[in-house]
């Protein structure tokens, strides 16, 4: 193994194909630009997804001052969105723009790439006692690619006509055609070449990511012995694999209808004042190639989160990991219903009420590995030791807000339900829960956790407590209410809310979320400022800051081309000894061989 | 200028807090703050703050259903949606059932085992095939049991048996207002496509279609009370969505094709209006309007909002509908021109 990934180093890294022995002589831009090193590239992941992660922040904060206190003219806005806020009231248009833009950077280029290309870079070669990914330089060409994406979306956004305002989802005809509003123009066609890349960029990080995992795999590290991150990462590359090119097809076919003239979404349409030439096609086509991917996209969001919560769990527990059989099991069934439940968001489109029940049946089918999942989370912190790191505690959070947005899936997954919340807050409140706010969290415990890992420092503790306290309690308090507001029937996507006035009594809730909002959104200034601050200034890490069991504790502080300077280590047992009986301290790493008389886990 | 004195105090600021943080740092590394105790005095008032939040959150989940009871949805005014409501009733009580039972079990055991001593040590737990099995099963037949319910309520909603002959109505949508188009004496809507669209012919109807004739186009619809519908939903340009909240009715109104919704409307608008749970919420929306400086009051109607993202004024999509008895509803369609009349 060893040798392959050497061998695979030095042919692929062949400018500095002696780096192992002197890597200090790296240039500049080998060594933080075009790096083909995994850690490097996970920080520029990290770092790029951060920054995306700000702009979608922001821009929920200036429709969350619309929201509350609608066609109200704040300076802010005019400063920010200059024509599209004439005296700092916010357009319509704009408006639908920064919920797309918002949804966008959310879930594709702060919660895909900056979570799962974080840490999959990050971890799988050090988990598995790898030197490197199985290829480097295509690494790098994922990360580039990524980049370009997250250009061109930004630069989107200063387009004459406005950016992509027909939603995160792009439904067309609404997306294909100029004339059903501003930001179907160049704002689109700019979208969709954006996530061109980023798919490509996707496919070829999560091709690598699985090779990795199949292939480079040190000596004695059994599938069975992975820890949970790695199997996490290694069901979302595939996931990914399976499902992106089934978006990239769609995607394709609305530019071809958008400036082709091909009809493959697009029928039956008087706009403008004159009828359209298009015939025959079928805009419910364009939603099912979407969900197809759209729905194990959620879980591409949300697997890595996981991952990571098992592990910062299990290791702050000072106890393994509640069932880590059923936990594998578990991913791998959520993994594959995934892919046969996407029509539960398109209940409403007419299917035919058979294909619905089947819909129903499937979707509800992901409530049991879900709910294992979270008994084996809760049951883990049973009789621990639990150390309350920054860490640990966006984990526990993460697995309330898992259980209190699946618990909503429930009424959203059961069609006869979903009839009467389809496309209101509810809709807005679970999703948010669910995936937002528990991949999110499992971001920063990633981060708070792997810090010293990937920058030899640590953060700074209080900053940590008080940025956790504050993002915690805000988030609650800005989603949880939307349920309410769904059960009033209150639809998403609305500009304002003043045309009905059955609405007039939801003012106060929406003003209440608000302030949430920008309570929870200054909180992460202070996360912004740790982050900066311990990357030159943070106290100096440890080897292994968190007594944690897993390899990529045994490399030395200082980044080296290659990860370990002398052997790659030997796995000896699985990632889980935590507090067994008989070891002498309350861990075992993975690299320790088995005491005589030792009893292996089953594993 | 401001913008320029504005960065200077941003710089001044992280650089102030740069220092303050260096400080605290610094401080506690003279004072040789053993890592280990420093961590387990954070485990315990972190333990404890878990705690609190636990009581938080319970308590503001509990405040919020009691002071926004009345801001949700009022009763249903259709047959089929008195059964989604019981269906919804029975989910969420399993679902918050749920809830407050796994909350506060993890947020206690986060309290709980928070280490706060040097010798606390966990307990080695690699799994226990009893208790998964439990937690395995009890999901899988509790959900068994919902998936029953609903899927029964859902065939039901779909099934399309009517007792007696139901009313035909063309609902349709276009950026950004409804039309709605009564079949007429011989109850058939005439063919229409958007090819046919010119001058008053706002809904693209089949002038050569005798069935046509008869149909009425209207932009403020009446319904008979407890007689069926169907409503065929079809849209102009975009996807729309036919929401009606009080009748628990969404439809998908998509061009190129035409979808459907068959269901019975069971309290007029006049005894919505006189309900009690529907006075409250009236009664409050008014107070608010006033103290909001608004001139007109609100008084209850059924409505049909735009509830697909359709462009700018998605936002103000709607149309009135209004139950009435089946004399009333006879006599208001009599006043409406046909088609024939209309072109
Ligand atoms: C600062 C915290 C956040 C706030 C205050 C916020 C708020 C909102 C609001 C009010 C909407 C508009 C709902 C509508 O009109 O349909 C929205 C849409 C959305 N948000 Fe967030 N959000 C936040 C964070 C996130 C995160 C972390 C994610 C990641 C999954 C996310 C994903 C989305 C998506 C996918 C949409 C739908 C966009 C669309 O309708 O096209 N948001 N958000
Ligand atoms: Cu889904
Ligand atoms: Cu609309």
């Amino acid at each position: 193994m060893a040798q392959v990934a050497e061998h695979l180093d030095g042919t692929t890294a062949h400018d500095n194909h002696d780096a192992h022995d002197h890597h200090h002589k790296e240039t500049f831009i080998t060594k933080y630009i075009f790096s083909t090193d995994h850690k490097m590239i996970g920080k520029q992941f990290l770092i790029t997804g951060i920054f995306m992660g700000l702009i979608g922040m922001v821009m929920s904060l200036l429709f969350r001052l619309q929201l509350a206190w609608p066609e109200q003219s704040f300076p802010i806005l005019e400063t920010l969105l200059g024509k599209w806020a004439p005296d700092g009231v916010m357009d319509p248009n704009i408006y639908l723009a920064l919920v797309t833009i918002h949804g966008t950077i959310m879930v594709f280029f702060v919660l895909t790439a900056g979570l799962s290309g974080t840490f999959s870079n990050l971890l799988i070669p050090l988990q598995i006692g790898a030197r490197d990914m199985a290829s480097g330089f295509l690494n790098m060409v994922s990360y580039w690619l990524f980049f370009i994406s997250s250009v061109i979306m930004v630069v989107s956004l200063f387009v004459e006509a406005g950016p992509a305002a027909a939603g995160w989802t792009v439904y067309p005809p609404l997306s294909a055609l100029p004339q059903a509003m501003p930001g179907s123009g160049l704002g689109m066609t700019l979208w969709l070449i954006s996530m061109t890349f980023f798919i490509a960029g996707s496919l070829i990080g999560s091709l690598n990511y699985i090779v990795t995992v199949l292939n480079l795999r040190t000596k004695g590290m059994s599938m069975t012995r992975l820890p949970l991150t790695i199997w996490a990462f290694f069901v979302t590359a595939i996931l990914g694999v399976l499902s992106f090119p089934v978006l990239l097809s769609a995607s394709l076919l609305l530019l071809f209808d958008r400036s082709m003239g091909t009809s493959f979404y697009l029928s039956d349409i008087f706009i403008g004042g004159q009828v359209l030439e298009h015939a025959g096609g079928s805009p419910v086509l364009f939603q099912h190639l979407f969900w197809f991917l759209g729905h194990p996209e959620v879980y591409i969001i949300l697997l890595p989160a996981l991952g990571i919560t098992s592990e910062v769990i299990s290791t702050n527990a000072r106890k393994p990991i509640f069932g880590y059989r059923a936990m594998v099991g578990s991913i791998l069934a959520i993994a594959f219903l995934s892919f046969i439940v996407w029509g539960h968001h398109m209940f409403v489109t007419g299917m035919n009420p058979f294909l619905g029940s089947v819909f129903t049946f499937t979707t509800l089918l992901i409530a049991i590995p879900s709910a294992v999942k979270a008994f084996n989370y809760i049951t883990t912190l049973w009789k621990g030791n639990l150390q309350l790191t920054t860490g640990m505690l966006f984990s526990i959070a993460l697995v309330s807000t898992f259980i209190t947005g699946g618990l909503t899936g429930i009424v959203l997954g059961d069609s006869a339900l979903d009839i009467n919340v389809h496309d209101t807050y509810f809709v807005v409140a679970h999703f948010h829960i669910v995936m937002g706010l528990s991949a999110i969290f499992g971001l920063f415990a990633g981060v708070y956790h792997w810090f010293p890992k990937m920058f030899g420092r640590m953060m700074n503790k209080p900053l940590g407590y008080v940025h956790f306290w504050i993002t915690f309690v805000c988030s609650y308090g800005v989603f949880f209410p939307m349920h309410f507001l769904g059960l009033a029937g209150l639809p998403r996507r609305y500009y304002a809310n003043t045309a009905f006035p059955m609405f007039d009594n939801l003012v106060d809730i929406n003003v209440l979320i608000s302030f949430f909002a920008i309570a929870g959104g200054i909180a992460q200034v202070i996360f912004l400022f740790n982050f900066f601050y311990s990357m030159y200034r943070g106290k100096k890490a440890e080897q292994n800051p968190w007594r944690s069991n897993t390899l990529e504790w045994t490399t030395p502080v200082e980044h080296i081309h290659g990860n370990w300077p002398g052997e790659l280590p030997t796995v000896h047992r699985w990632a889980y000894d935590y507090s067994k009986p008989g070891a002498e301290e309350d861990f075992v790493p993975q690299t320790v061989p088995l005491q005589p008389g030792e009893k292996a886990t089953g594993h | 200028m401001i913008g320029l004195l504005t960065v200077v105090v941003v710089v001044l600021a992280i650089l102030a807090i740069v220092q303050i943080v260096r400080v605290f740092e610094l401080s506690s590394e003279v004072r040789k703050d053993d890592e280990r105790e420093n961590q387990l005095k954070a485990n315990d008032y972190n333990g404890k703050l878990m705690l609190l939040f636990l009581v938080l959150m319970m308590g503001g989940f509990i405040w919020g259903t009691i002071a926004w009871w009345d801001i949700m949805l009022p009763k249903a005014g259709s047959e089929h949606g008195v059964k989604t409501d019981n269906l919804m009733a029975l989910t969420m009580i399993v679902i918050i059932a749920v809830f407050m039972i796994t909350q506060p079990l993890l947020f206690y055991f986060a309290y709980k085992y928070r280490g706060v001593t040097k010798n606390q040590k966990a307990e080695y737990i690699e799994h226990n095939n009893k208790l998964e099995l439990i937690w395995t099963t009890i999901p899988a037949v509790v959900l068994a049991g919902i998936i029953l319910y609903g899927l029964t309520t859902w065939i039901d909603i779909f099934s399309n048996e009517f007792d007696e002959e139901p009313i035909y109505v063309e609902v349709y949508s276009k950026q950004f207002g409804w039309n709605a188009r009564l079949a007429g004496e011989d109850n058939k809507l005439g063919y229409a496509n958007v090819r046919y669209i010119k001058g008053a012919n706002i809904m693209g109807v089949d002038p050569d279609d005798i069935n046509a004739l008869d149909d009425r186009v209207v932009s403020e619809l009446y319904l008979p009370v407890n007689k069926p519908v169907v409503f065929r939903f079809r849209s102009q340009d975009v996807i729309h969505s036919a929401y009606m909240p009080h009748f628990r009715l969404q439809m998908n109104c998509v061009p190129g094709t035409t979808t459907q919704f068959a269901f019975t409307p069971t309290v007029t608008t006049s005894e919505m209006r006189q309900d009690k749970g529907v006075m409250k919420r009236v009664d409050n929306i008014n107070k608010l309007r006033m103290e909001a400086g608004e001139e007109d009051m609100y008084e209850f109607d059924y409505v049909l909002l735009c509830n697909k993202i359709c462009g700018s004024a998605h936002y103000n999509m709607q149309m009135k509908i209004v139950v009435v008895e089946e004399s009333e509803y006879n006599d208001w369609l009599k006043k409406q021109t046909t088609f024939a009349e209309a072109i």
